[in-house]
Order: C-alpha cells, then sequence, then structure tokens
C-alpha cells in the first residue's frame, strides 16, 4: 500500500463485465455460439493496491486484463475509471480516439519478455516509442528521459543503442518495465509479468515493481498463477473460475482462511519448499470446465468434494461473509476449509 | 556409501562443449553425479545452468554441434541370463556412439525421458497410440495387437479416461496435462530402470501438477524405477525429490538429501536460491532477498569459482583464481566452495 495515498478511494471499478468470443463454423463462417471466456465478472481496485487475479489456464485471467486496456472492446458491462480529475469515465464504451487519453494512464507489462519486444527496434527506439508518440519528444530530450527511465528499472543507459537479442530475460523484462513507466501511468497490468523469469531474476523484478509501485504511487492489477508470488505483492486477491469470480478476499485473509473450495484446492496443489511438509494434496479431478459448455448449476461442481445437489442446479452468487471476503458458494458457511498458515 | 547393488549410474568428469562459430560454449562443464537405483534425483538450477544438457548426454540425444569431450557415464544394468539369474554389467555410456545399436537399446527402453513442453514432443501426424506403440514394437517381441493392448492398459494406467478410444486420437484432441500423462505412458512402456523427466510441469497449472506429480510417485512406487527430476521450481523438488543436486554454470556445486539443502544448505549459492523465493506461507509484501547480478554469458565465464561475482562471501585472491574442488563433507554430501576447504581435513 502506497504510504499516505488517498486509501479506499476507487480508481477502477469493474462492473458485470462480459467478453464473448463467437465460434464460427461452416463456408458461411455461422455463429454457432460463444466461448464466454469472461463472464459476468465485479470487481474494483483502490488506489494505490495491488490486485491479484489468480486461476487455472483457461479461466479468463488476461481477457480481463486486456479488456481493461480495451485491447478487446467488451461484450458487456462497465468498467469504471476514476480521472485524475475525479470524473469517473466508462472505458467499455469508448472508442477509437476518444480512448487515447486513457491509453497512457493504464499501461500493460507482458508476460513473455521475449516476444514482446521487437527485435528490429533498439531499447532507444523501443522505450522512447510512447514518448514520440504522445509526448512529440525528440532528439537530446528523447534519449535524456530515456536515461533516466532505464537508470530507475536499473539498467545502465550505455545500453540503449543494442537491439534486445543482447539482453537476458530479466533485463528485458525490465525494458518491457521502462517503456510502460514513460508516461506516468496510474493503473499497471502486470499480465504474469515474472513468470517467465528464473529464481534469482524473479526476485529481482518483484522488488523492483514494489518499489516503483511507492515511488509512483501506481496501482497494480497483477494477472498471475503462481500463488507464492501473488501472496508476496498483492494486498487483495480474487480467484476467477471458468470466468467468473468464485472468491475475493484480502491476501492474509483469503490464503489462511479460504471460503471457497476451489481456492482450497488451489492453495493445497502448491509445492512447499521445504520437505518436512510434504502433505497430501487436495487433488482435483477432471479439467477446468470448456467456457463453451460451462456447466449447469455452479460451474466447478463437477470437480468439487463438498458438492451436493443444489450445486448442480442454481448457480451461487458472489456474497459478503463478513469483512469483505467475498464468496460464490452455496456452502461457504458451512464448510471449514483449510488454508495455509 | 552406497552398496554396488544399490549404485544404478555414475557421472564422473562429463563435459558436454557446443562448438559454435563464436566460441565453445561449455553446457556441462565436469560434472558428477551418482544416481541409485529406485531413488529420486532431484537437479536444479537456473536456466542455461546445465541441467537439460547433462540429462541429455546420459542418452545421448545432445543436439549437432554439441558432443560429450571429456568424462565418462557409468551405467550399471542387469543382464538376465536365459536361466534366470542376472549379473550386473557396467556400460560406459559416454563412451557409446550415439547411432550405435546399443545406445538404441537402452535409450526409451532402460532409460526413457519426458520431456518439458507437452505440446511439441509428440508428433502432430500419428495418433498417441501409435507413437506409444513404437516404442513397445521396437524394444520387445509383440505382435501389434499385443502391443495395441499394452498400449490401452497403459493409458489406463496413468489417468486416461477411456483408453479404448483415446488411443487412436491426435495429440491435438488432448490437453495439455493428458498429453504429460500419455508421454508418461511412453516412457514407462518398457519398465526402465531410469527415469528422467525434464522440467515434467513447468508448463502446467498448479492442480494440474499436483495430479501428474502424484501419477509419477505411484509409478515409482509400482515400477522401482528410479527418476532424475529436472526442474527450476524448489517446491517441486522438496515435495519430490531423496536426494538433491543444485548446479550453476555447468558444474555440481552441492550434493545432499533433501532434508539438508532445505534446512541446512552449505553452497551460498544454494542459500541464495533458497532466501529468493517467494513461499506461501509467509507473511505478505516483505521485500525478497534477490541475488545480486545475473547469470554470466555462456562464451565468456568468470574465473575461478564461476559464482564469485554474485557470491556474498567472495574472497578476492581465492574465489576468482581457483577453481574449488568437490569437498566430501559426509557419505552423499558434497559441496563446492571455498569455503570448506578445510572440513574435509578437519572431519
Amino acid at each position: 500500500m502506497v504510504e499516505g495515498a488517498n486509501d479506499n478511494v476507487t480508481l477502477l471499478d469493474v462492473r458485470n463485465l462480459k467478453m464473448y468470443f463467437p465460434i464460427r463454423k461452416g463456408f458461411l463462417r455461422r455463429e454457432v455460439g460463444y466461448v464466454r471466456a469472461v463472464d459476468g465478472l465485479n470487481f474494483s481496485i483502490n488506489f494505490g493496491e495491488t490486485l491479484s487475479l489468480v486461476g487455472e489456464s483457461g479461466c479468463g485471467k488476461t481477457t480481463t486484463g486486456r479488456c481493461i486496456v480495451r485491447a478487446y472492446e467488451p461484450t458487456d458491462g462497465q468498467i469504471l475509471y476514476r480521472r485524475t480529475d475525479d470524473v469517473v469515465v466508462d472505458l467499455a464504451q469508448l472508442q477509437g480516439v476518444a480512448l487515447k487519453p486513457y491509453r497512457r494512464e493504464i499501461r500493460m507489462i507482458f508476460q513473455d519478455p521475449y516476444s514482446s519486444l521487437n527485435p528490429r527496434m533498439n531499447v532507444l527506439d523501443i522505450v522512447g516509442e510512447p514518448l514520440r508518440v504522445n509526448e512529440k519528444m525528440s532528439g537530446q530530450e528523447l534519449e535524456d528521459c530515456v536515461a533516466s527511465l532505464l537508470r530507475q528499472v536499473g539498467l545502465r543507459p550505455e545500453f540503449m543503442r543494442r537491439y534486445p537479442h543482447a539482453f537476458s530475460g530479466g533485463e528485458r523484462q525490465r525494458i518491457g518495465i521502462a517503456r510502460c513507466l514513460a508516461l506516468n501511468p496510474r493503473l499497471v497490468v502486470c499480465d504474469e509479468a515474472v513468470s517467465a523469469l528464473d529464481v534469482s531474476v524473479r526476485a529481482q523484478i518483484l522488488n523492483l515493481l514494489q518499489d516503483l509501485q511507492q515511488q509512483f504511487h501506481l496501482t497494480y492489477l497483477f494477472i498471475a498463477h503462481d500463488l507464492s508470488v501473488v501472496q508476496y505483492v498483492s494486498d487483495r486477491v480474487a480467484v476467477m473460475y471458468v470466468g467468473q469470480l468464485v472468491e475475493m478476499a484480502d491476501t492474509d485473509e483469503l490464503y489462511g482462511n479460504p471460503r471457497h473450495p476451489y481456492t482450497e484446492a488451489l492453495l493445497s496443489a502448491v509445492p512447499k519448499p521445504d520437505p518436512r511438509l510434504r502433505a497430501e494434496h487436495i487433488e482435483l479431478p477432471g479439467e477446468v470446465a470448456d467456457p463453451a459448455k460451462p456447466p449447469s448449476g455452479c460451474y466447478f461442481h463437477p470437480r468439487c468434494r463438498y458438492a451436493e445437489d443444489r450445486c448442480s442446479q442454481e448457480m451461487p452468487q458472489l456474497h459478503d461473509t463478513g469483512g469483505g471476503h467475498l464468496v460464490a458458494c452455496h456452502r461457504a458457511e458451512e464448510l471449514s476449509l483449510h488454508g495455509i498458515v | 556409501m552406497a552398496s554396488d547393488d544399490e549404485l544404478l549410474l555414475e557421472i564422473n568428469g562429463l563435459k558436454t562443449y557446443f562448438f559454435l562459430d563464436q566460441g565453445i560454449v561449455k553446457a556441462v562443464d565436469g560434472v558428477d553425479l551418482t544416481l541409485k537405483r529406485g531413488r529420486t534425483i532431484g537437479i536444479v538450477g537456473e536456466s542455461g545452468c546445465g541441467k537439460s544438457i547433462t540429462a541429455r548426454s546420459i542418452i545421448q540425444i545432445v543436439d549437432a554441434p554439441g558432443r560429450i569431450v571429456a568424462g565418462s557415464i557409468r551405467y550399471r544394468r542387469y543382464d538376465t541370463r536365459p536361466d534366470g539369474s542376472g549379473t550386473i554389467v557396467e556400460l560406459d555410456l559416454a563412451k557409446l556412439s550415439p547411432m550405435g545399436r546399443q545406445i538404441r537399446s537402452i535409450r526409451g527402453k532402460e532409460i526413457s525421458m519426458i520431456f518439458q513442453e507437452p505440446m511439441t514432443s509428440f508428433s502432430a501426424l500419428y495418433t498417441i497410440g501409435n507413437q506409444i506403440m513404437e516404442n513397445i514394437v521396437l524394444h520387445q517381441k509383440t505382435t501389434l495387437r499385443e502391443a495395441r493392448q499394452r498400449t490401452i492398459e497403459l493409458l489406463r494406467q496413468v489417468g486416461i479416461s477411456h483408453p479404448e478410444q483415446r488411443v487412436d486420437e491426435y495429440p491435438h484432441q488432448f490437453s495439455g496435462g493428458m498429453r504429460q500423462r500419455a508421454m508418461i505412458a511412453m516412457a514407462i512402456a518398457c519398465n526402465p530402470s531410469l527415469l528422467i523427466a525434464d522440467e515434467p510441469t513447468t508448463a502446467l497449472d498448479v492442480t494440474t501438477q499436483a495430479q501428474i506429480l502424484n501419477l509419477l510417485r505411484g509409478m515409482q512406487k509400482r515400477l522401482g524405477m528410479a527418476i532424475m527430476l529436472i526442474t527450476h521450481d524448489l517446491g517441486v523438488i522438496a515435495e519430490m525429490a531423496d536426494d538433491v543436486a543444485v548446479m550453476y554454470l555447468g558444474r555440481v556445486v552441492e550434493t545432499a538429501d533433501v532434508d539438508s539443502i532445505f534446512h541446512d544448505p552449505k553452497h551460498p549459492y544454494t542459500q541464495a536460491l533458497l532466501r529468493s523465493i517467494p513461499t506461501v506461507g509467509r507473511r505478505a509484501r516483505q521485500r525478497l532477498d534477490s541475488i545480486e547480478g545475473m547469470v554470466p554469458d555462456p562464451f565468456t565465464r568468470p574465473s575461478g569459482c564461476y559464482f564469485h561475482p554474485r557470491c556474498r562471501f567472495f574472497m578476492p585472491g581465492v574465489c576468482d583464481e581457483v577453481t574449488p574442488a568437490s569437498v566430501l563433507l559426509s557419505p552423499g554430501r558434497t559441496v563446492s566452495c571455498h569455503l570448506y576447504d578445510g572440513a574435509a581435513r578437519n572431519g
């Protein structure tokens, strides 16, 4: 949490966000169905906090991130964003040029440092491009600005004429972060920003992200599948399953006291780096449901070991079980689940 | 020390170099390892430390500009005579020709391998069943019909539902976790004595990872094979391994049993690695202790101890000049670091 920031001011409020991708078949490419990648998502991010989205692959985390940076046009729902002048705008409704001012305030850090940098551009071009386009900077001014950005992310400015191939994975990720910082963003979507990195480098990048958050009062939406990393960076965690939110709570609360069986299973599956803690994992049978043909009732019921009849018929609603701990499970109140202390 | 019966594979001074236009990459630079029957050895290290190349050297599938330039890989195989009695025959795999008949009779049969990418390690043009059957037909005297029955049985053992139908499907019809299961079925088809698993779960979700690790453990219990588990994930190592070898830049810097690695690490690199991982259960939002600098580029290795530029116990005049020898601290416990040079003499 950023010290002295105006806490509890909502920066981004996502309401009933839906993103459907059509499935087309046949010669006429008729729409025969939809992949419901994100299906009615509600959450909000406060100014200066880090909210993490976790879940297995195919649960819609990345799609959510891309909707927020408006790389996709959401099918339905609202993305309410509070501007610096306290006016709230709905990004989901804006088109084209109208979105341009927000493109500099909401930026993204990508997963793969190898494919997210253009191999034909040198570091000066890559980091300087947003400045050239948005601030009309050029020449010495641009170089100075890029140099200071590189210094902030721990790279040596002398290397700005080099091309991406000359850098290691961790250094490339730093270049991506410098590019993201170039326009003083307010909200940064980190899409699996450290998943492709080695253990020792990952720790460096995580520390860097924390430092930058303090320094520039950034708000992070951190998308990740690694629960140990998520616990380390986030203030609050939201767990997704097949395009929907199943649980959301403060980090310590969620890890120590999960209320949804899916969260419990996810936490249990994380291998702990201590051979003395070897324990039986909860093994989830089967695989993530197909978002084009989700099961009836609660999407998780075919894999849930606490499922009862009701679960296969009614879809549970996300409700507050106290202290801002939101759960979508029929049996949230009666189950006592195990977290990690 | 291990008795001769237990010993399965002994690697001594293995060096595998890649000869490129820009210079020589010493991917594996003097590795010593001991594998015992029925046990799981975990190989940990960051990318580029030579863990995969060590594994590939064992079954001689190092790609073109690379080759084994020195060292021995002594593999002790059971040679069963027709009357049923068995003797142990020792064979140096490093000396065998990569294309020769002898290594081909071992590769995929006695020593098999699971690869990281379940997406790319199957051929897209043949059915899953076909690819598993190929292994059976190649190494065992069976008819095609028997091989197919055996394949279906294997798929059932690794937990694939409806194996009678699945056997005729193509890899793209399988999900990532299922492909890794099929890969395991292929690897255990001939009851190997050693299974090399190269990052078997890196591309999978945590829940699928837990399934696959469970499966590997179950298969080991049933078949009694040794597993060489290569991973960068210390959590997976803690969960699975009996013994651990930590590698850095083509050398083994520390070997120990799994409990000692995590609770009494000796080498500064192992200590630093353990400090730099965020662990579930630690208080949220702490600062991580990271290792300074990065893995040096492969063409210009530091002098002396490869880890000295990043080491917090760096001793000028020693670490940057003398290559540390492997010090035996106790049986099964070695460390290559100048901090322990005196320890062996005292103990």
